[in-house]
């Protein structure tokens, strides 16, 4: 009956398994994510010749945050927060349950713009500057995301997740550029480096924090955890690239995200902050030249039937 | 077990100070001394730190400053005066403009006088406070209370 309804409303056949894959998600995904940051603060330290924090520390970070008093600003704040939380994990939940790749986007994006309103709410020039900020980002990554959805049905001819991995060969032969494209992007949305505008991640006095200047206490808490339930969808995207039926490419997908990761955190720790100018108009190049290029000799090598 | 003292966060706020402080307690973060080894930001936003460190003496200027900052922190928190000027004014202690150490404005819970404080002992006072701070959040009880600022 349940399965029944869900099947319905995935739009796909709803089995045992993927519950499973839901649960382990909702369970696994923050403690995965919070020892990713860790290794990524202990990797950033080494590379800046530190010894830096034990790997544990976001935990520790996140525990402290619960137990100290709460100051907010406007009640309405603390709600987005919860929202953003929510929709982070039902587009993981979309996500790892083998979902519609076009609902995980749209969730995905509803969850970033209630992060936004809540930064707004506060009515503070740092948390407005900030969420402005992200909009921009928003901007700038979104076409690619969508571009990585239409390559996958271009390829497969579903958008189901389920459908993706269940291919005979990894997406990646078909879709290298997209590739590409995706993992310069994923620079914006892990808050990376070059593109960490709207956060101040390592500046920390540019902006104050940007957006979340005005969040303290448990919304700061809750809003890390979105962002480690975020980095393990983000590198669940990365996965369904390389993934197919074969164990091995499972494994190679397995080491490929990990590379990824440590590239990321390679990337931040080698690049100056660039300006909003530069977050645009380079990751638009991209999704034009990477993204469309890649989908536009796609589509006439299909039309010409030489795949 | 309480974890205020795993991951303190710090806000740093020059006062009057030459600038010898200041450069001391930057140089806590440094790959010298490392600070991040034990979990401690230099936040730069007083909403999320823990310990605030004052360097220099306080004056008619800056007094609302510096109340304004202690006053936006979020409970527990521990207030570091660093350098013998946020102790007690320092040689400037005499002069028509300081009104003293930073105790005159705000309750400070720990000193380190130094001229300047050495990295060393400014760590160490990071120290103490943490033990400062942890007496605070058992203090406060198990639910710490929610704040509105309408």
């Amino acid at each position: 009956m349940t399965i029944d309804f869900l099947t319905n409303a995935f739009g796909f056949n709803f089995g045992v398994l993927n519950i499973v894959f839901i649960i382990l998600f909702v369970v696994l995904a923050p403690l995965v994510g919070g020892i990713l940051a860790g290794i990524d603060r202990k990797l950033s330290a080494r590379m800046q010749g530190r010894f830096g924090p034990p790997i544990l520390q976001p935990f520790f970070d996140v525990f402290k945050l619960m137990e100290k008093e709460g100051i907010t600003v406007n009640k309405y704040q603390d709600f987005y927060m919860g929202a953003f939380l929510f929709f982070i994990i039902l587009t993981g939940v979309f996500f790892f349950a083998g979902g519609d790749l076009l609902l995980v986007i749209f969730s995905l994006t509803l969850a970033s713009m209630f992060l936004i309103v809540s930064a707004f709410s506060a009515n503070s020039p740092y948390a407005e500057i900030g969420a402005s900020r992200e909009l921009l980002q928003m901007m700038a990554y979104e076409p690619m995301v969508l571009l990585t959805a239409v390559g996958f049905y271009i390829v497969i001819g579903t958008f189901n997740v389920a459908d993706v991995l269940a291919a005979g060969k990894p997406a990646i032969i078909y879709l290298p550029g997209v590739f590409i494209g995706f993992v310069f992007i994923l620079t914006l949305k892990f808050r990376k480096s070059p593109f960490d505008l709207s956060m101040s991640h390592h500046a920390h006095q540019e902006l104050v924090k940007g957006m979340a200047t005005e969040f303290s206490g448990k919304t700061l808490a809750l809003m890390e955890i979105s962002h480690w339930y975020e980095n393990v969808f983000l590198l669940g995207f990365v996965y369904l690239f390389i993934a197919c039926t074969s164990w091995v490419s499972i494994i190679i997908a397995l080491l490929v995200c990990i590379f990824v990761y440590f590239f990321e955190t390679f990337i931040d720790n080698s690049f100056a902050r660039m300006r909003w100018e530069v977050a645009i108009n380079s990751s638009w190049i991209v999704a034009l030249i990477l993204g469309f290029g890649n989908i536009f000799v796609l589509y006439f090598l299909k039309l010409f039937g030489i795949i | 077990m309480s974890y205020v003292t795993k991951s303190p966060w710090v806000i740093h706020y020059d006062g009057s100070s030459c600038n010898g402080c200041d450069i001391e307690v930057l140089a806590c973060l440094t790959p010298m001394y490392d600070a991040e080894r034990f979990g401690i930001i230099n936040t730069g936003n007083p909403k999320h730190a823990d310990l605030f460190l004052v360097t220099g003496g306080v004056n008619e200027q800056n007094k609302n400053v510096v109340k304004q900052i202690y006053e936006q922190m979020p409970e527990p928190k521990v207030v570091v005066a660093i350098g013998i000027c946020a102790c007690s004014g320092g040689i400037f202690a005499e002069c028509y403009n300081i009104l003293g150490g930073v105790d005159q404005v705000i309750p400070v819970d720990v000193y380190v006088p130094g001229c300047a404080a050495r990295p060393e002992s400014i760590i160490d006072g990071i120290v103490q406070g943490l033990g400062v701070l942890a007496e605070k959040r058992a203090a406060m009880g198990s639910a710490p209370a929610a704040k509105t600022e309408e």
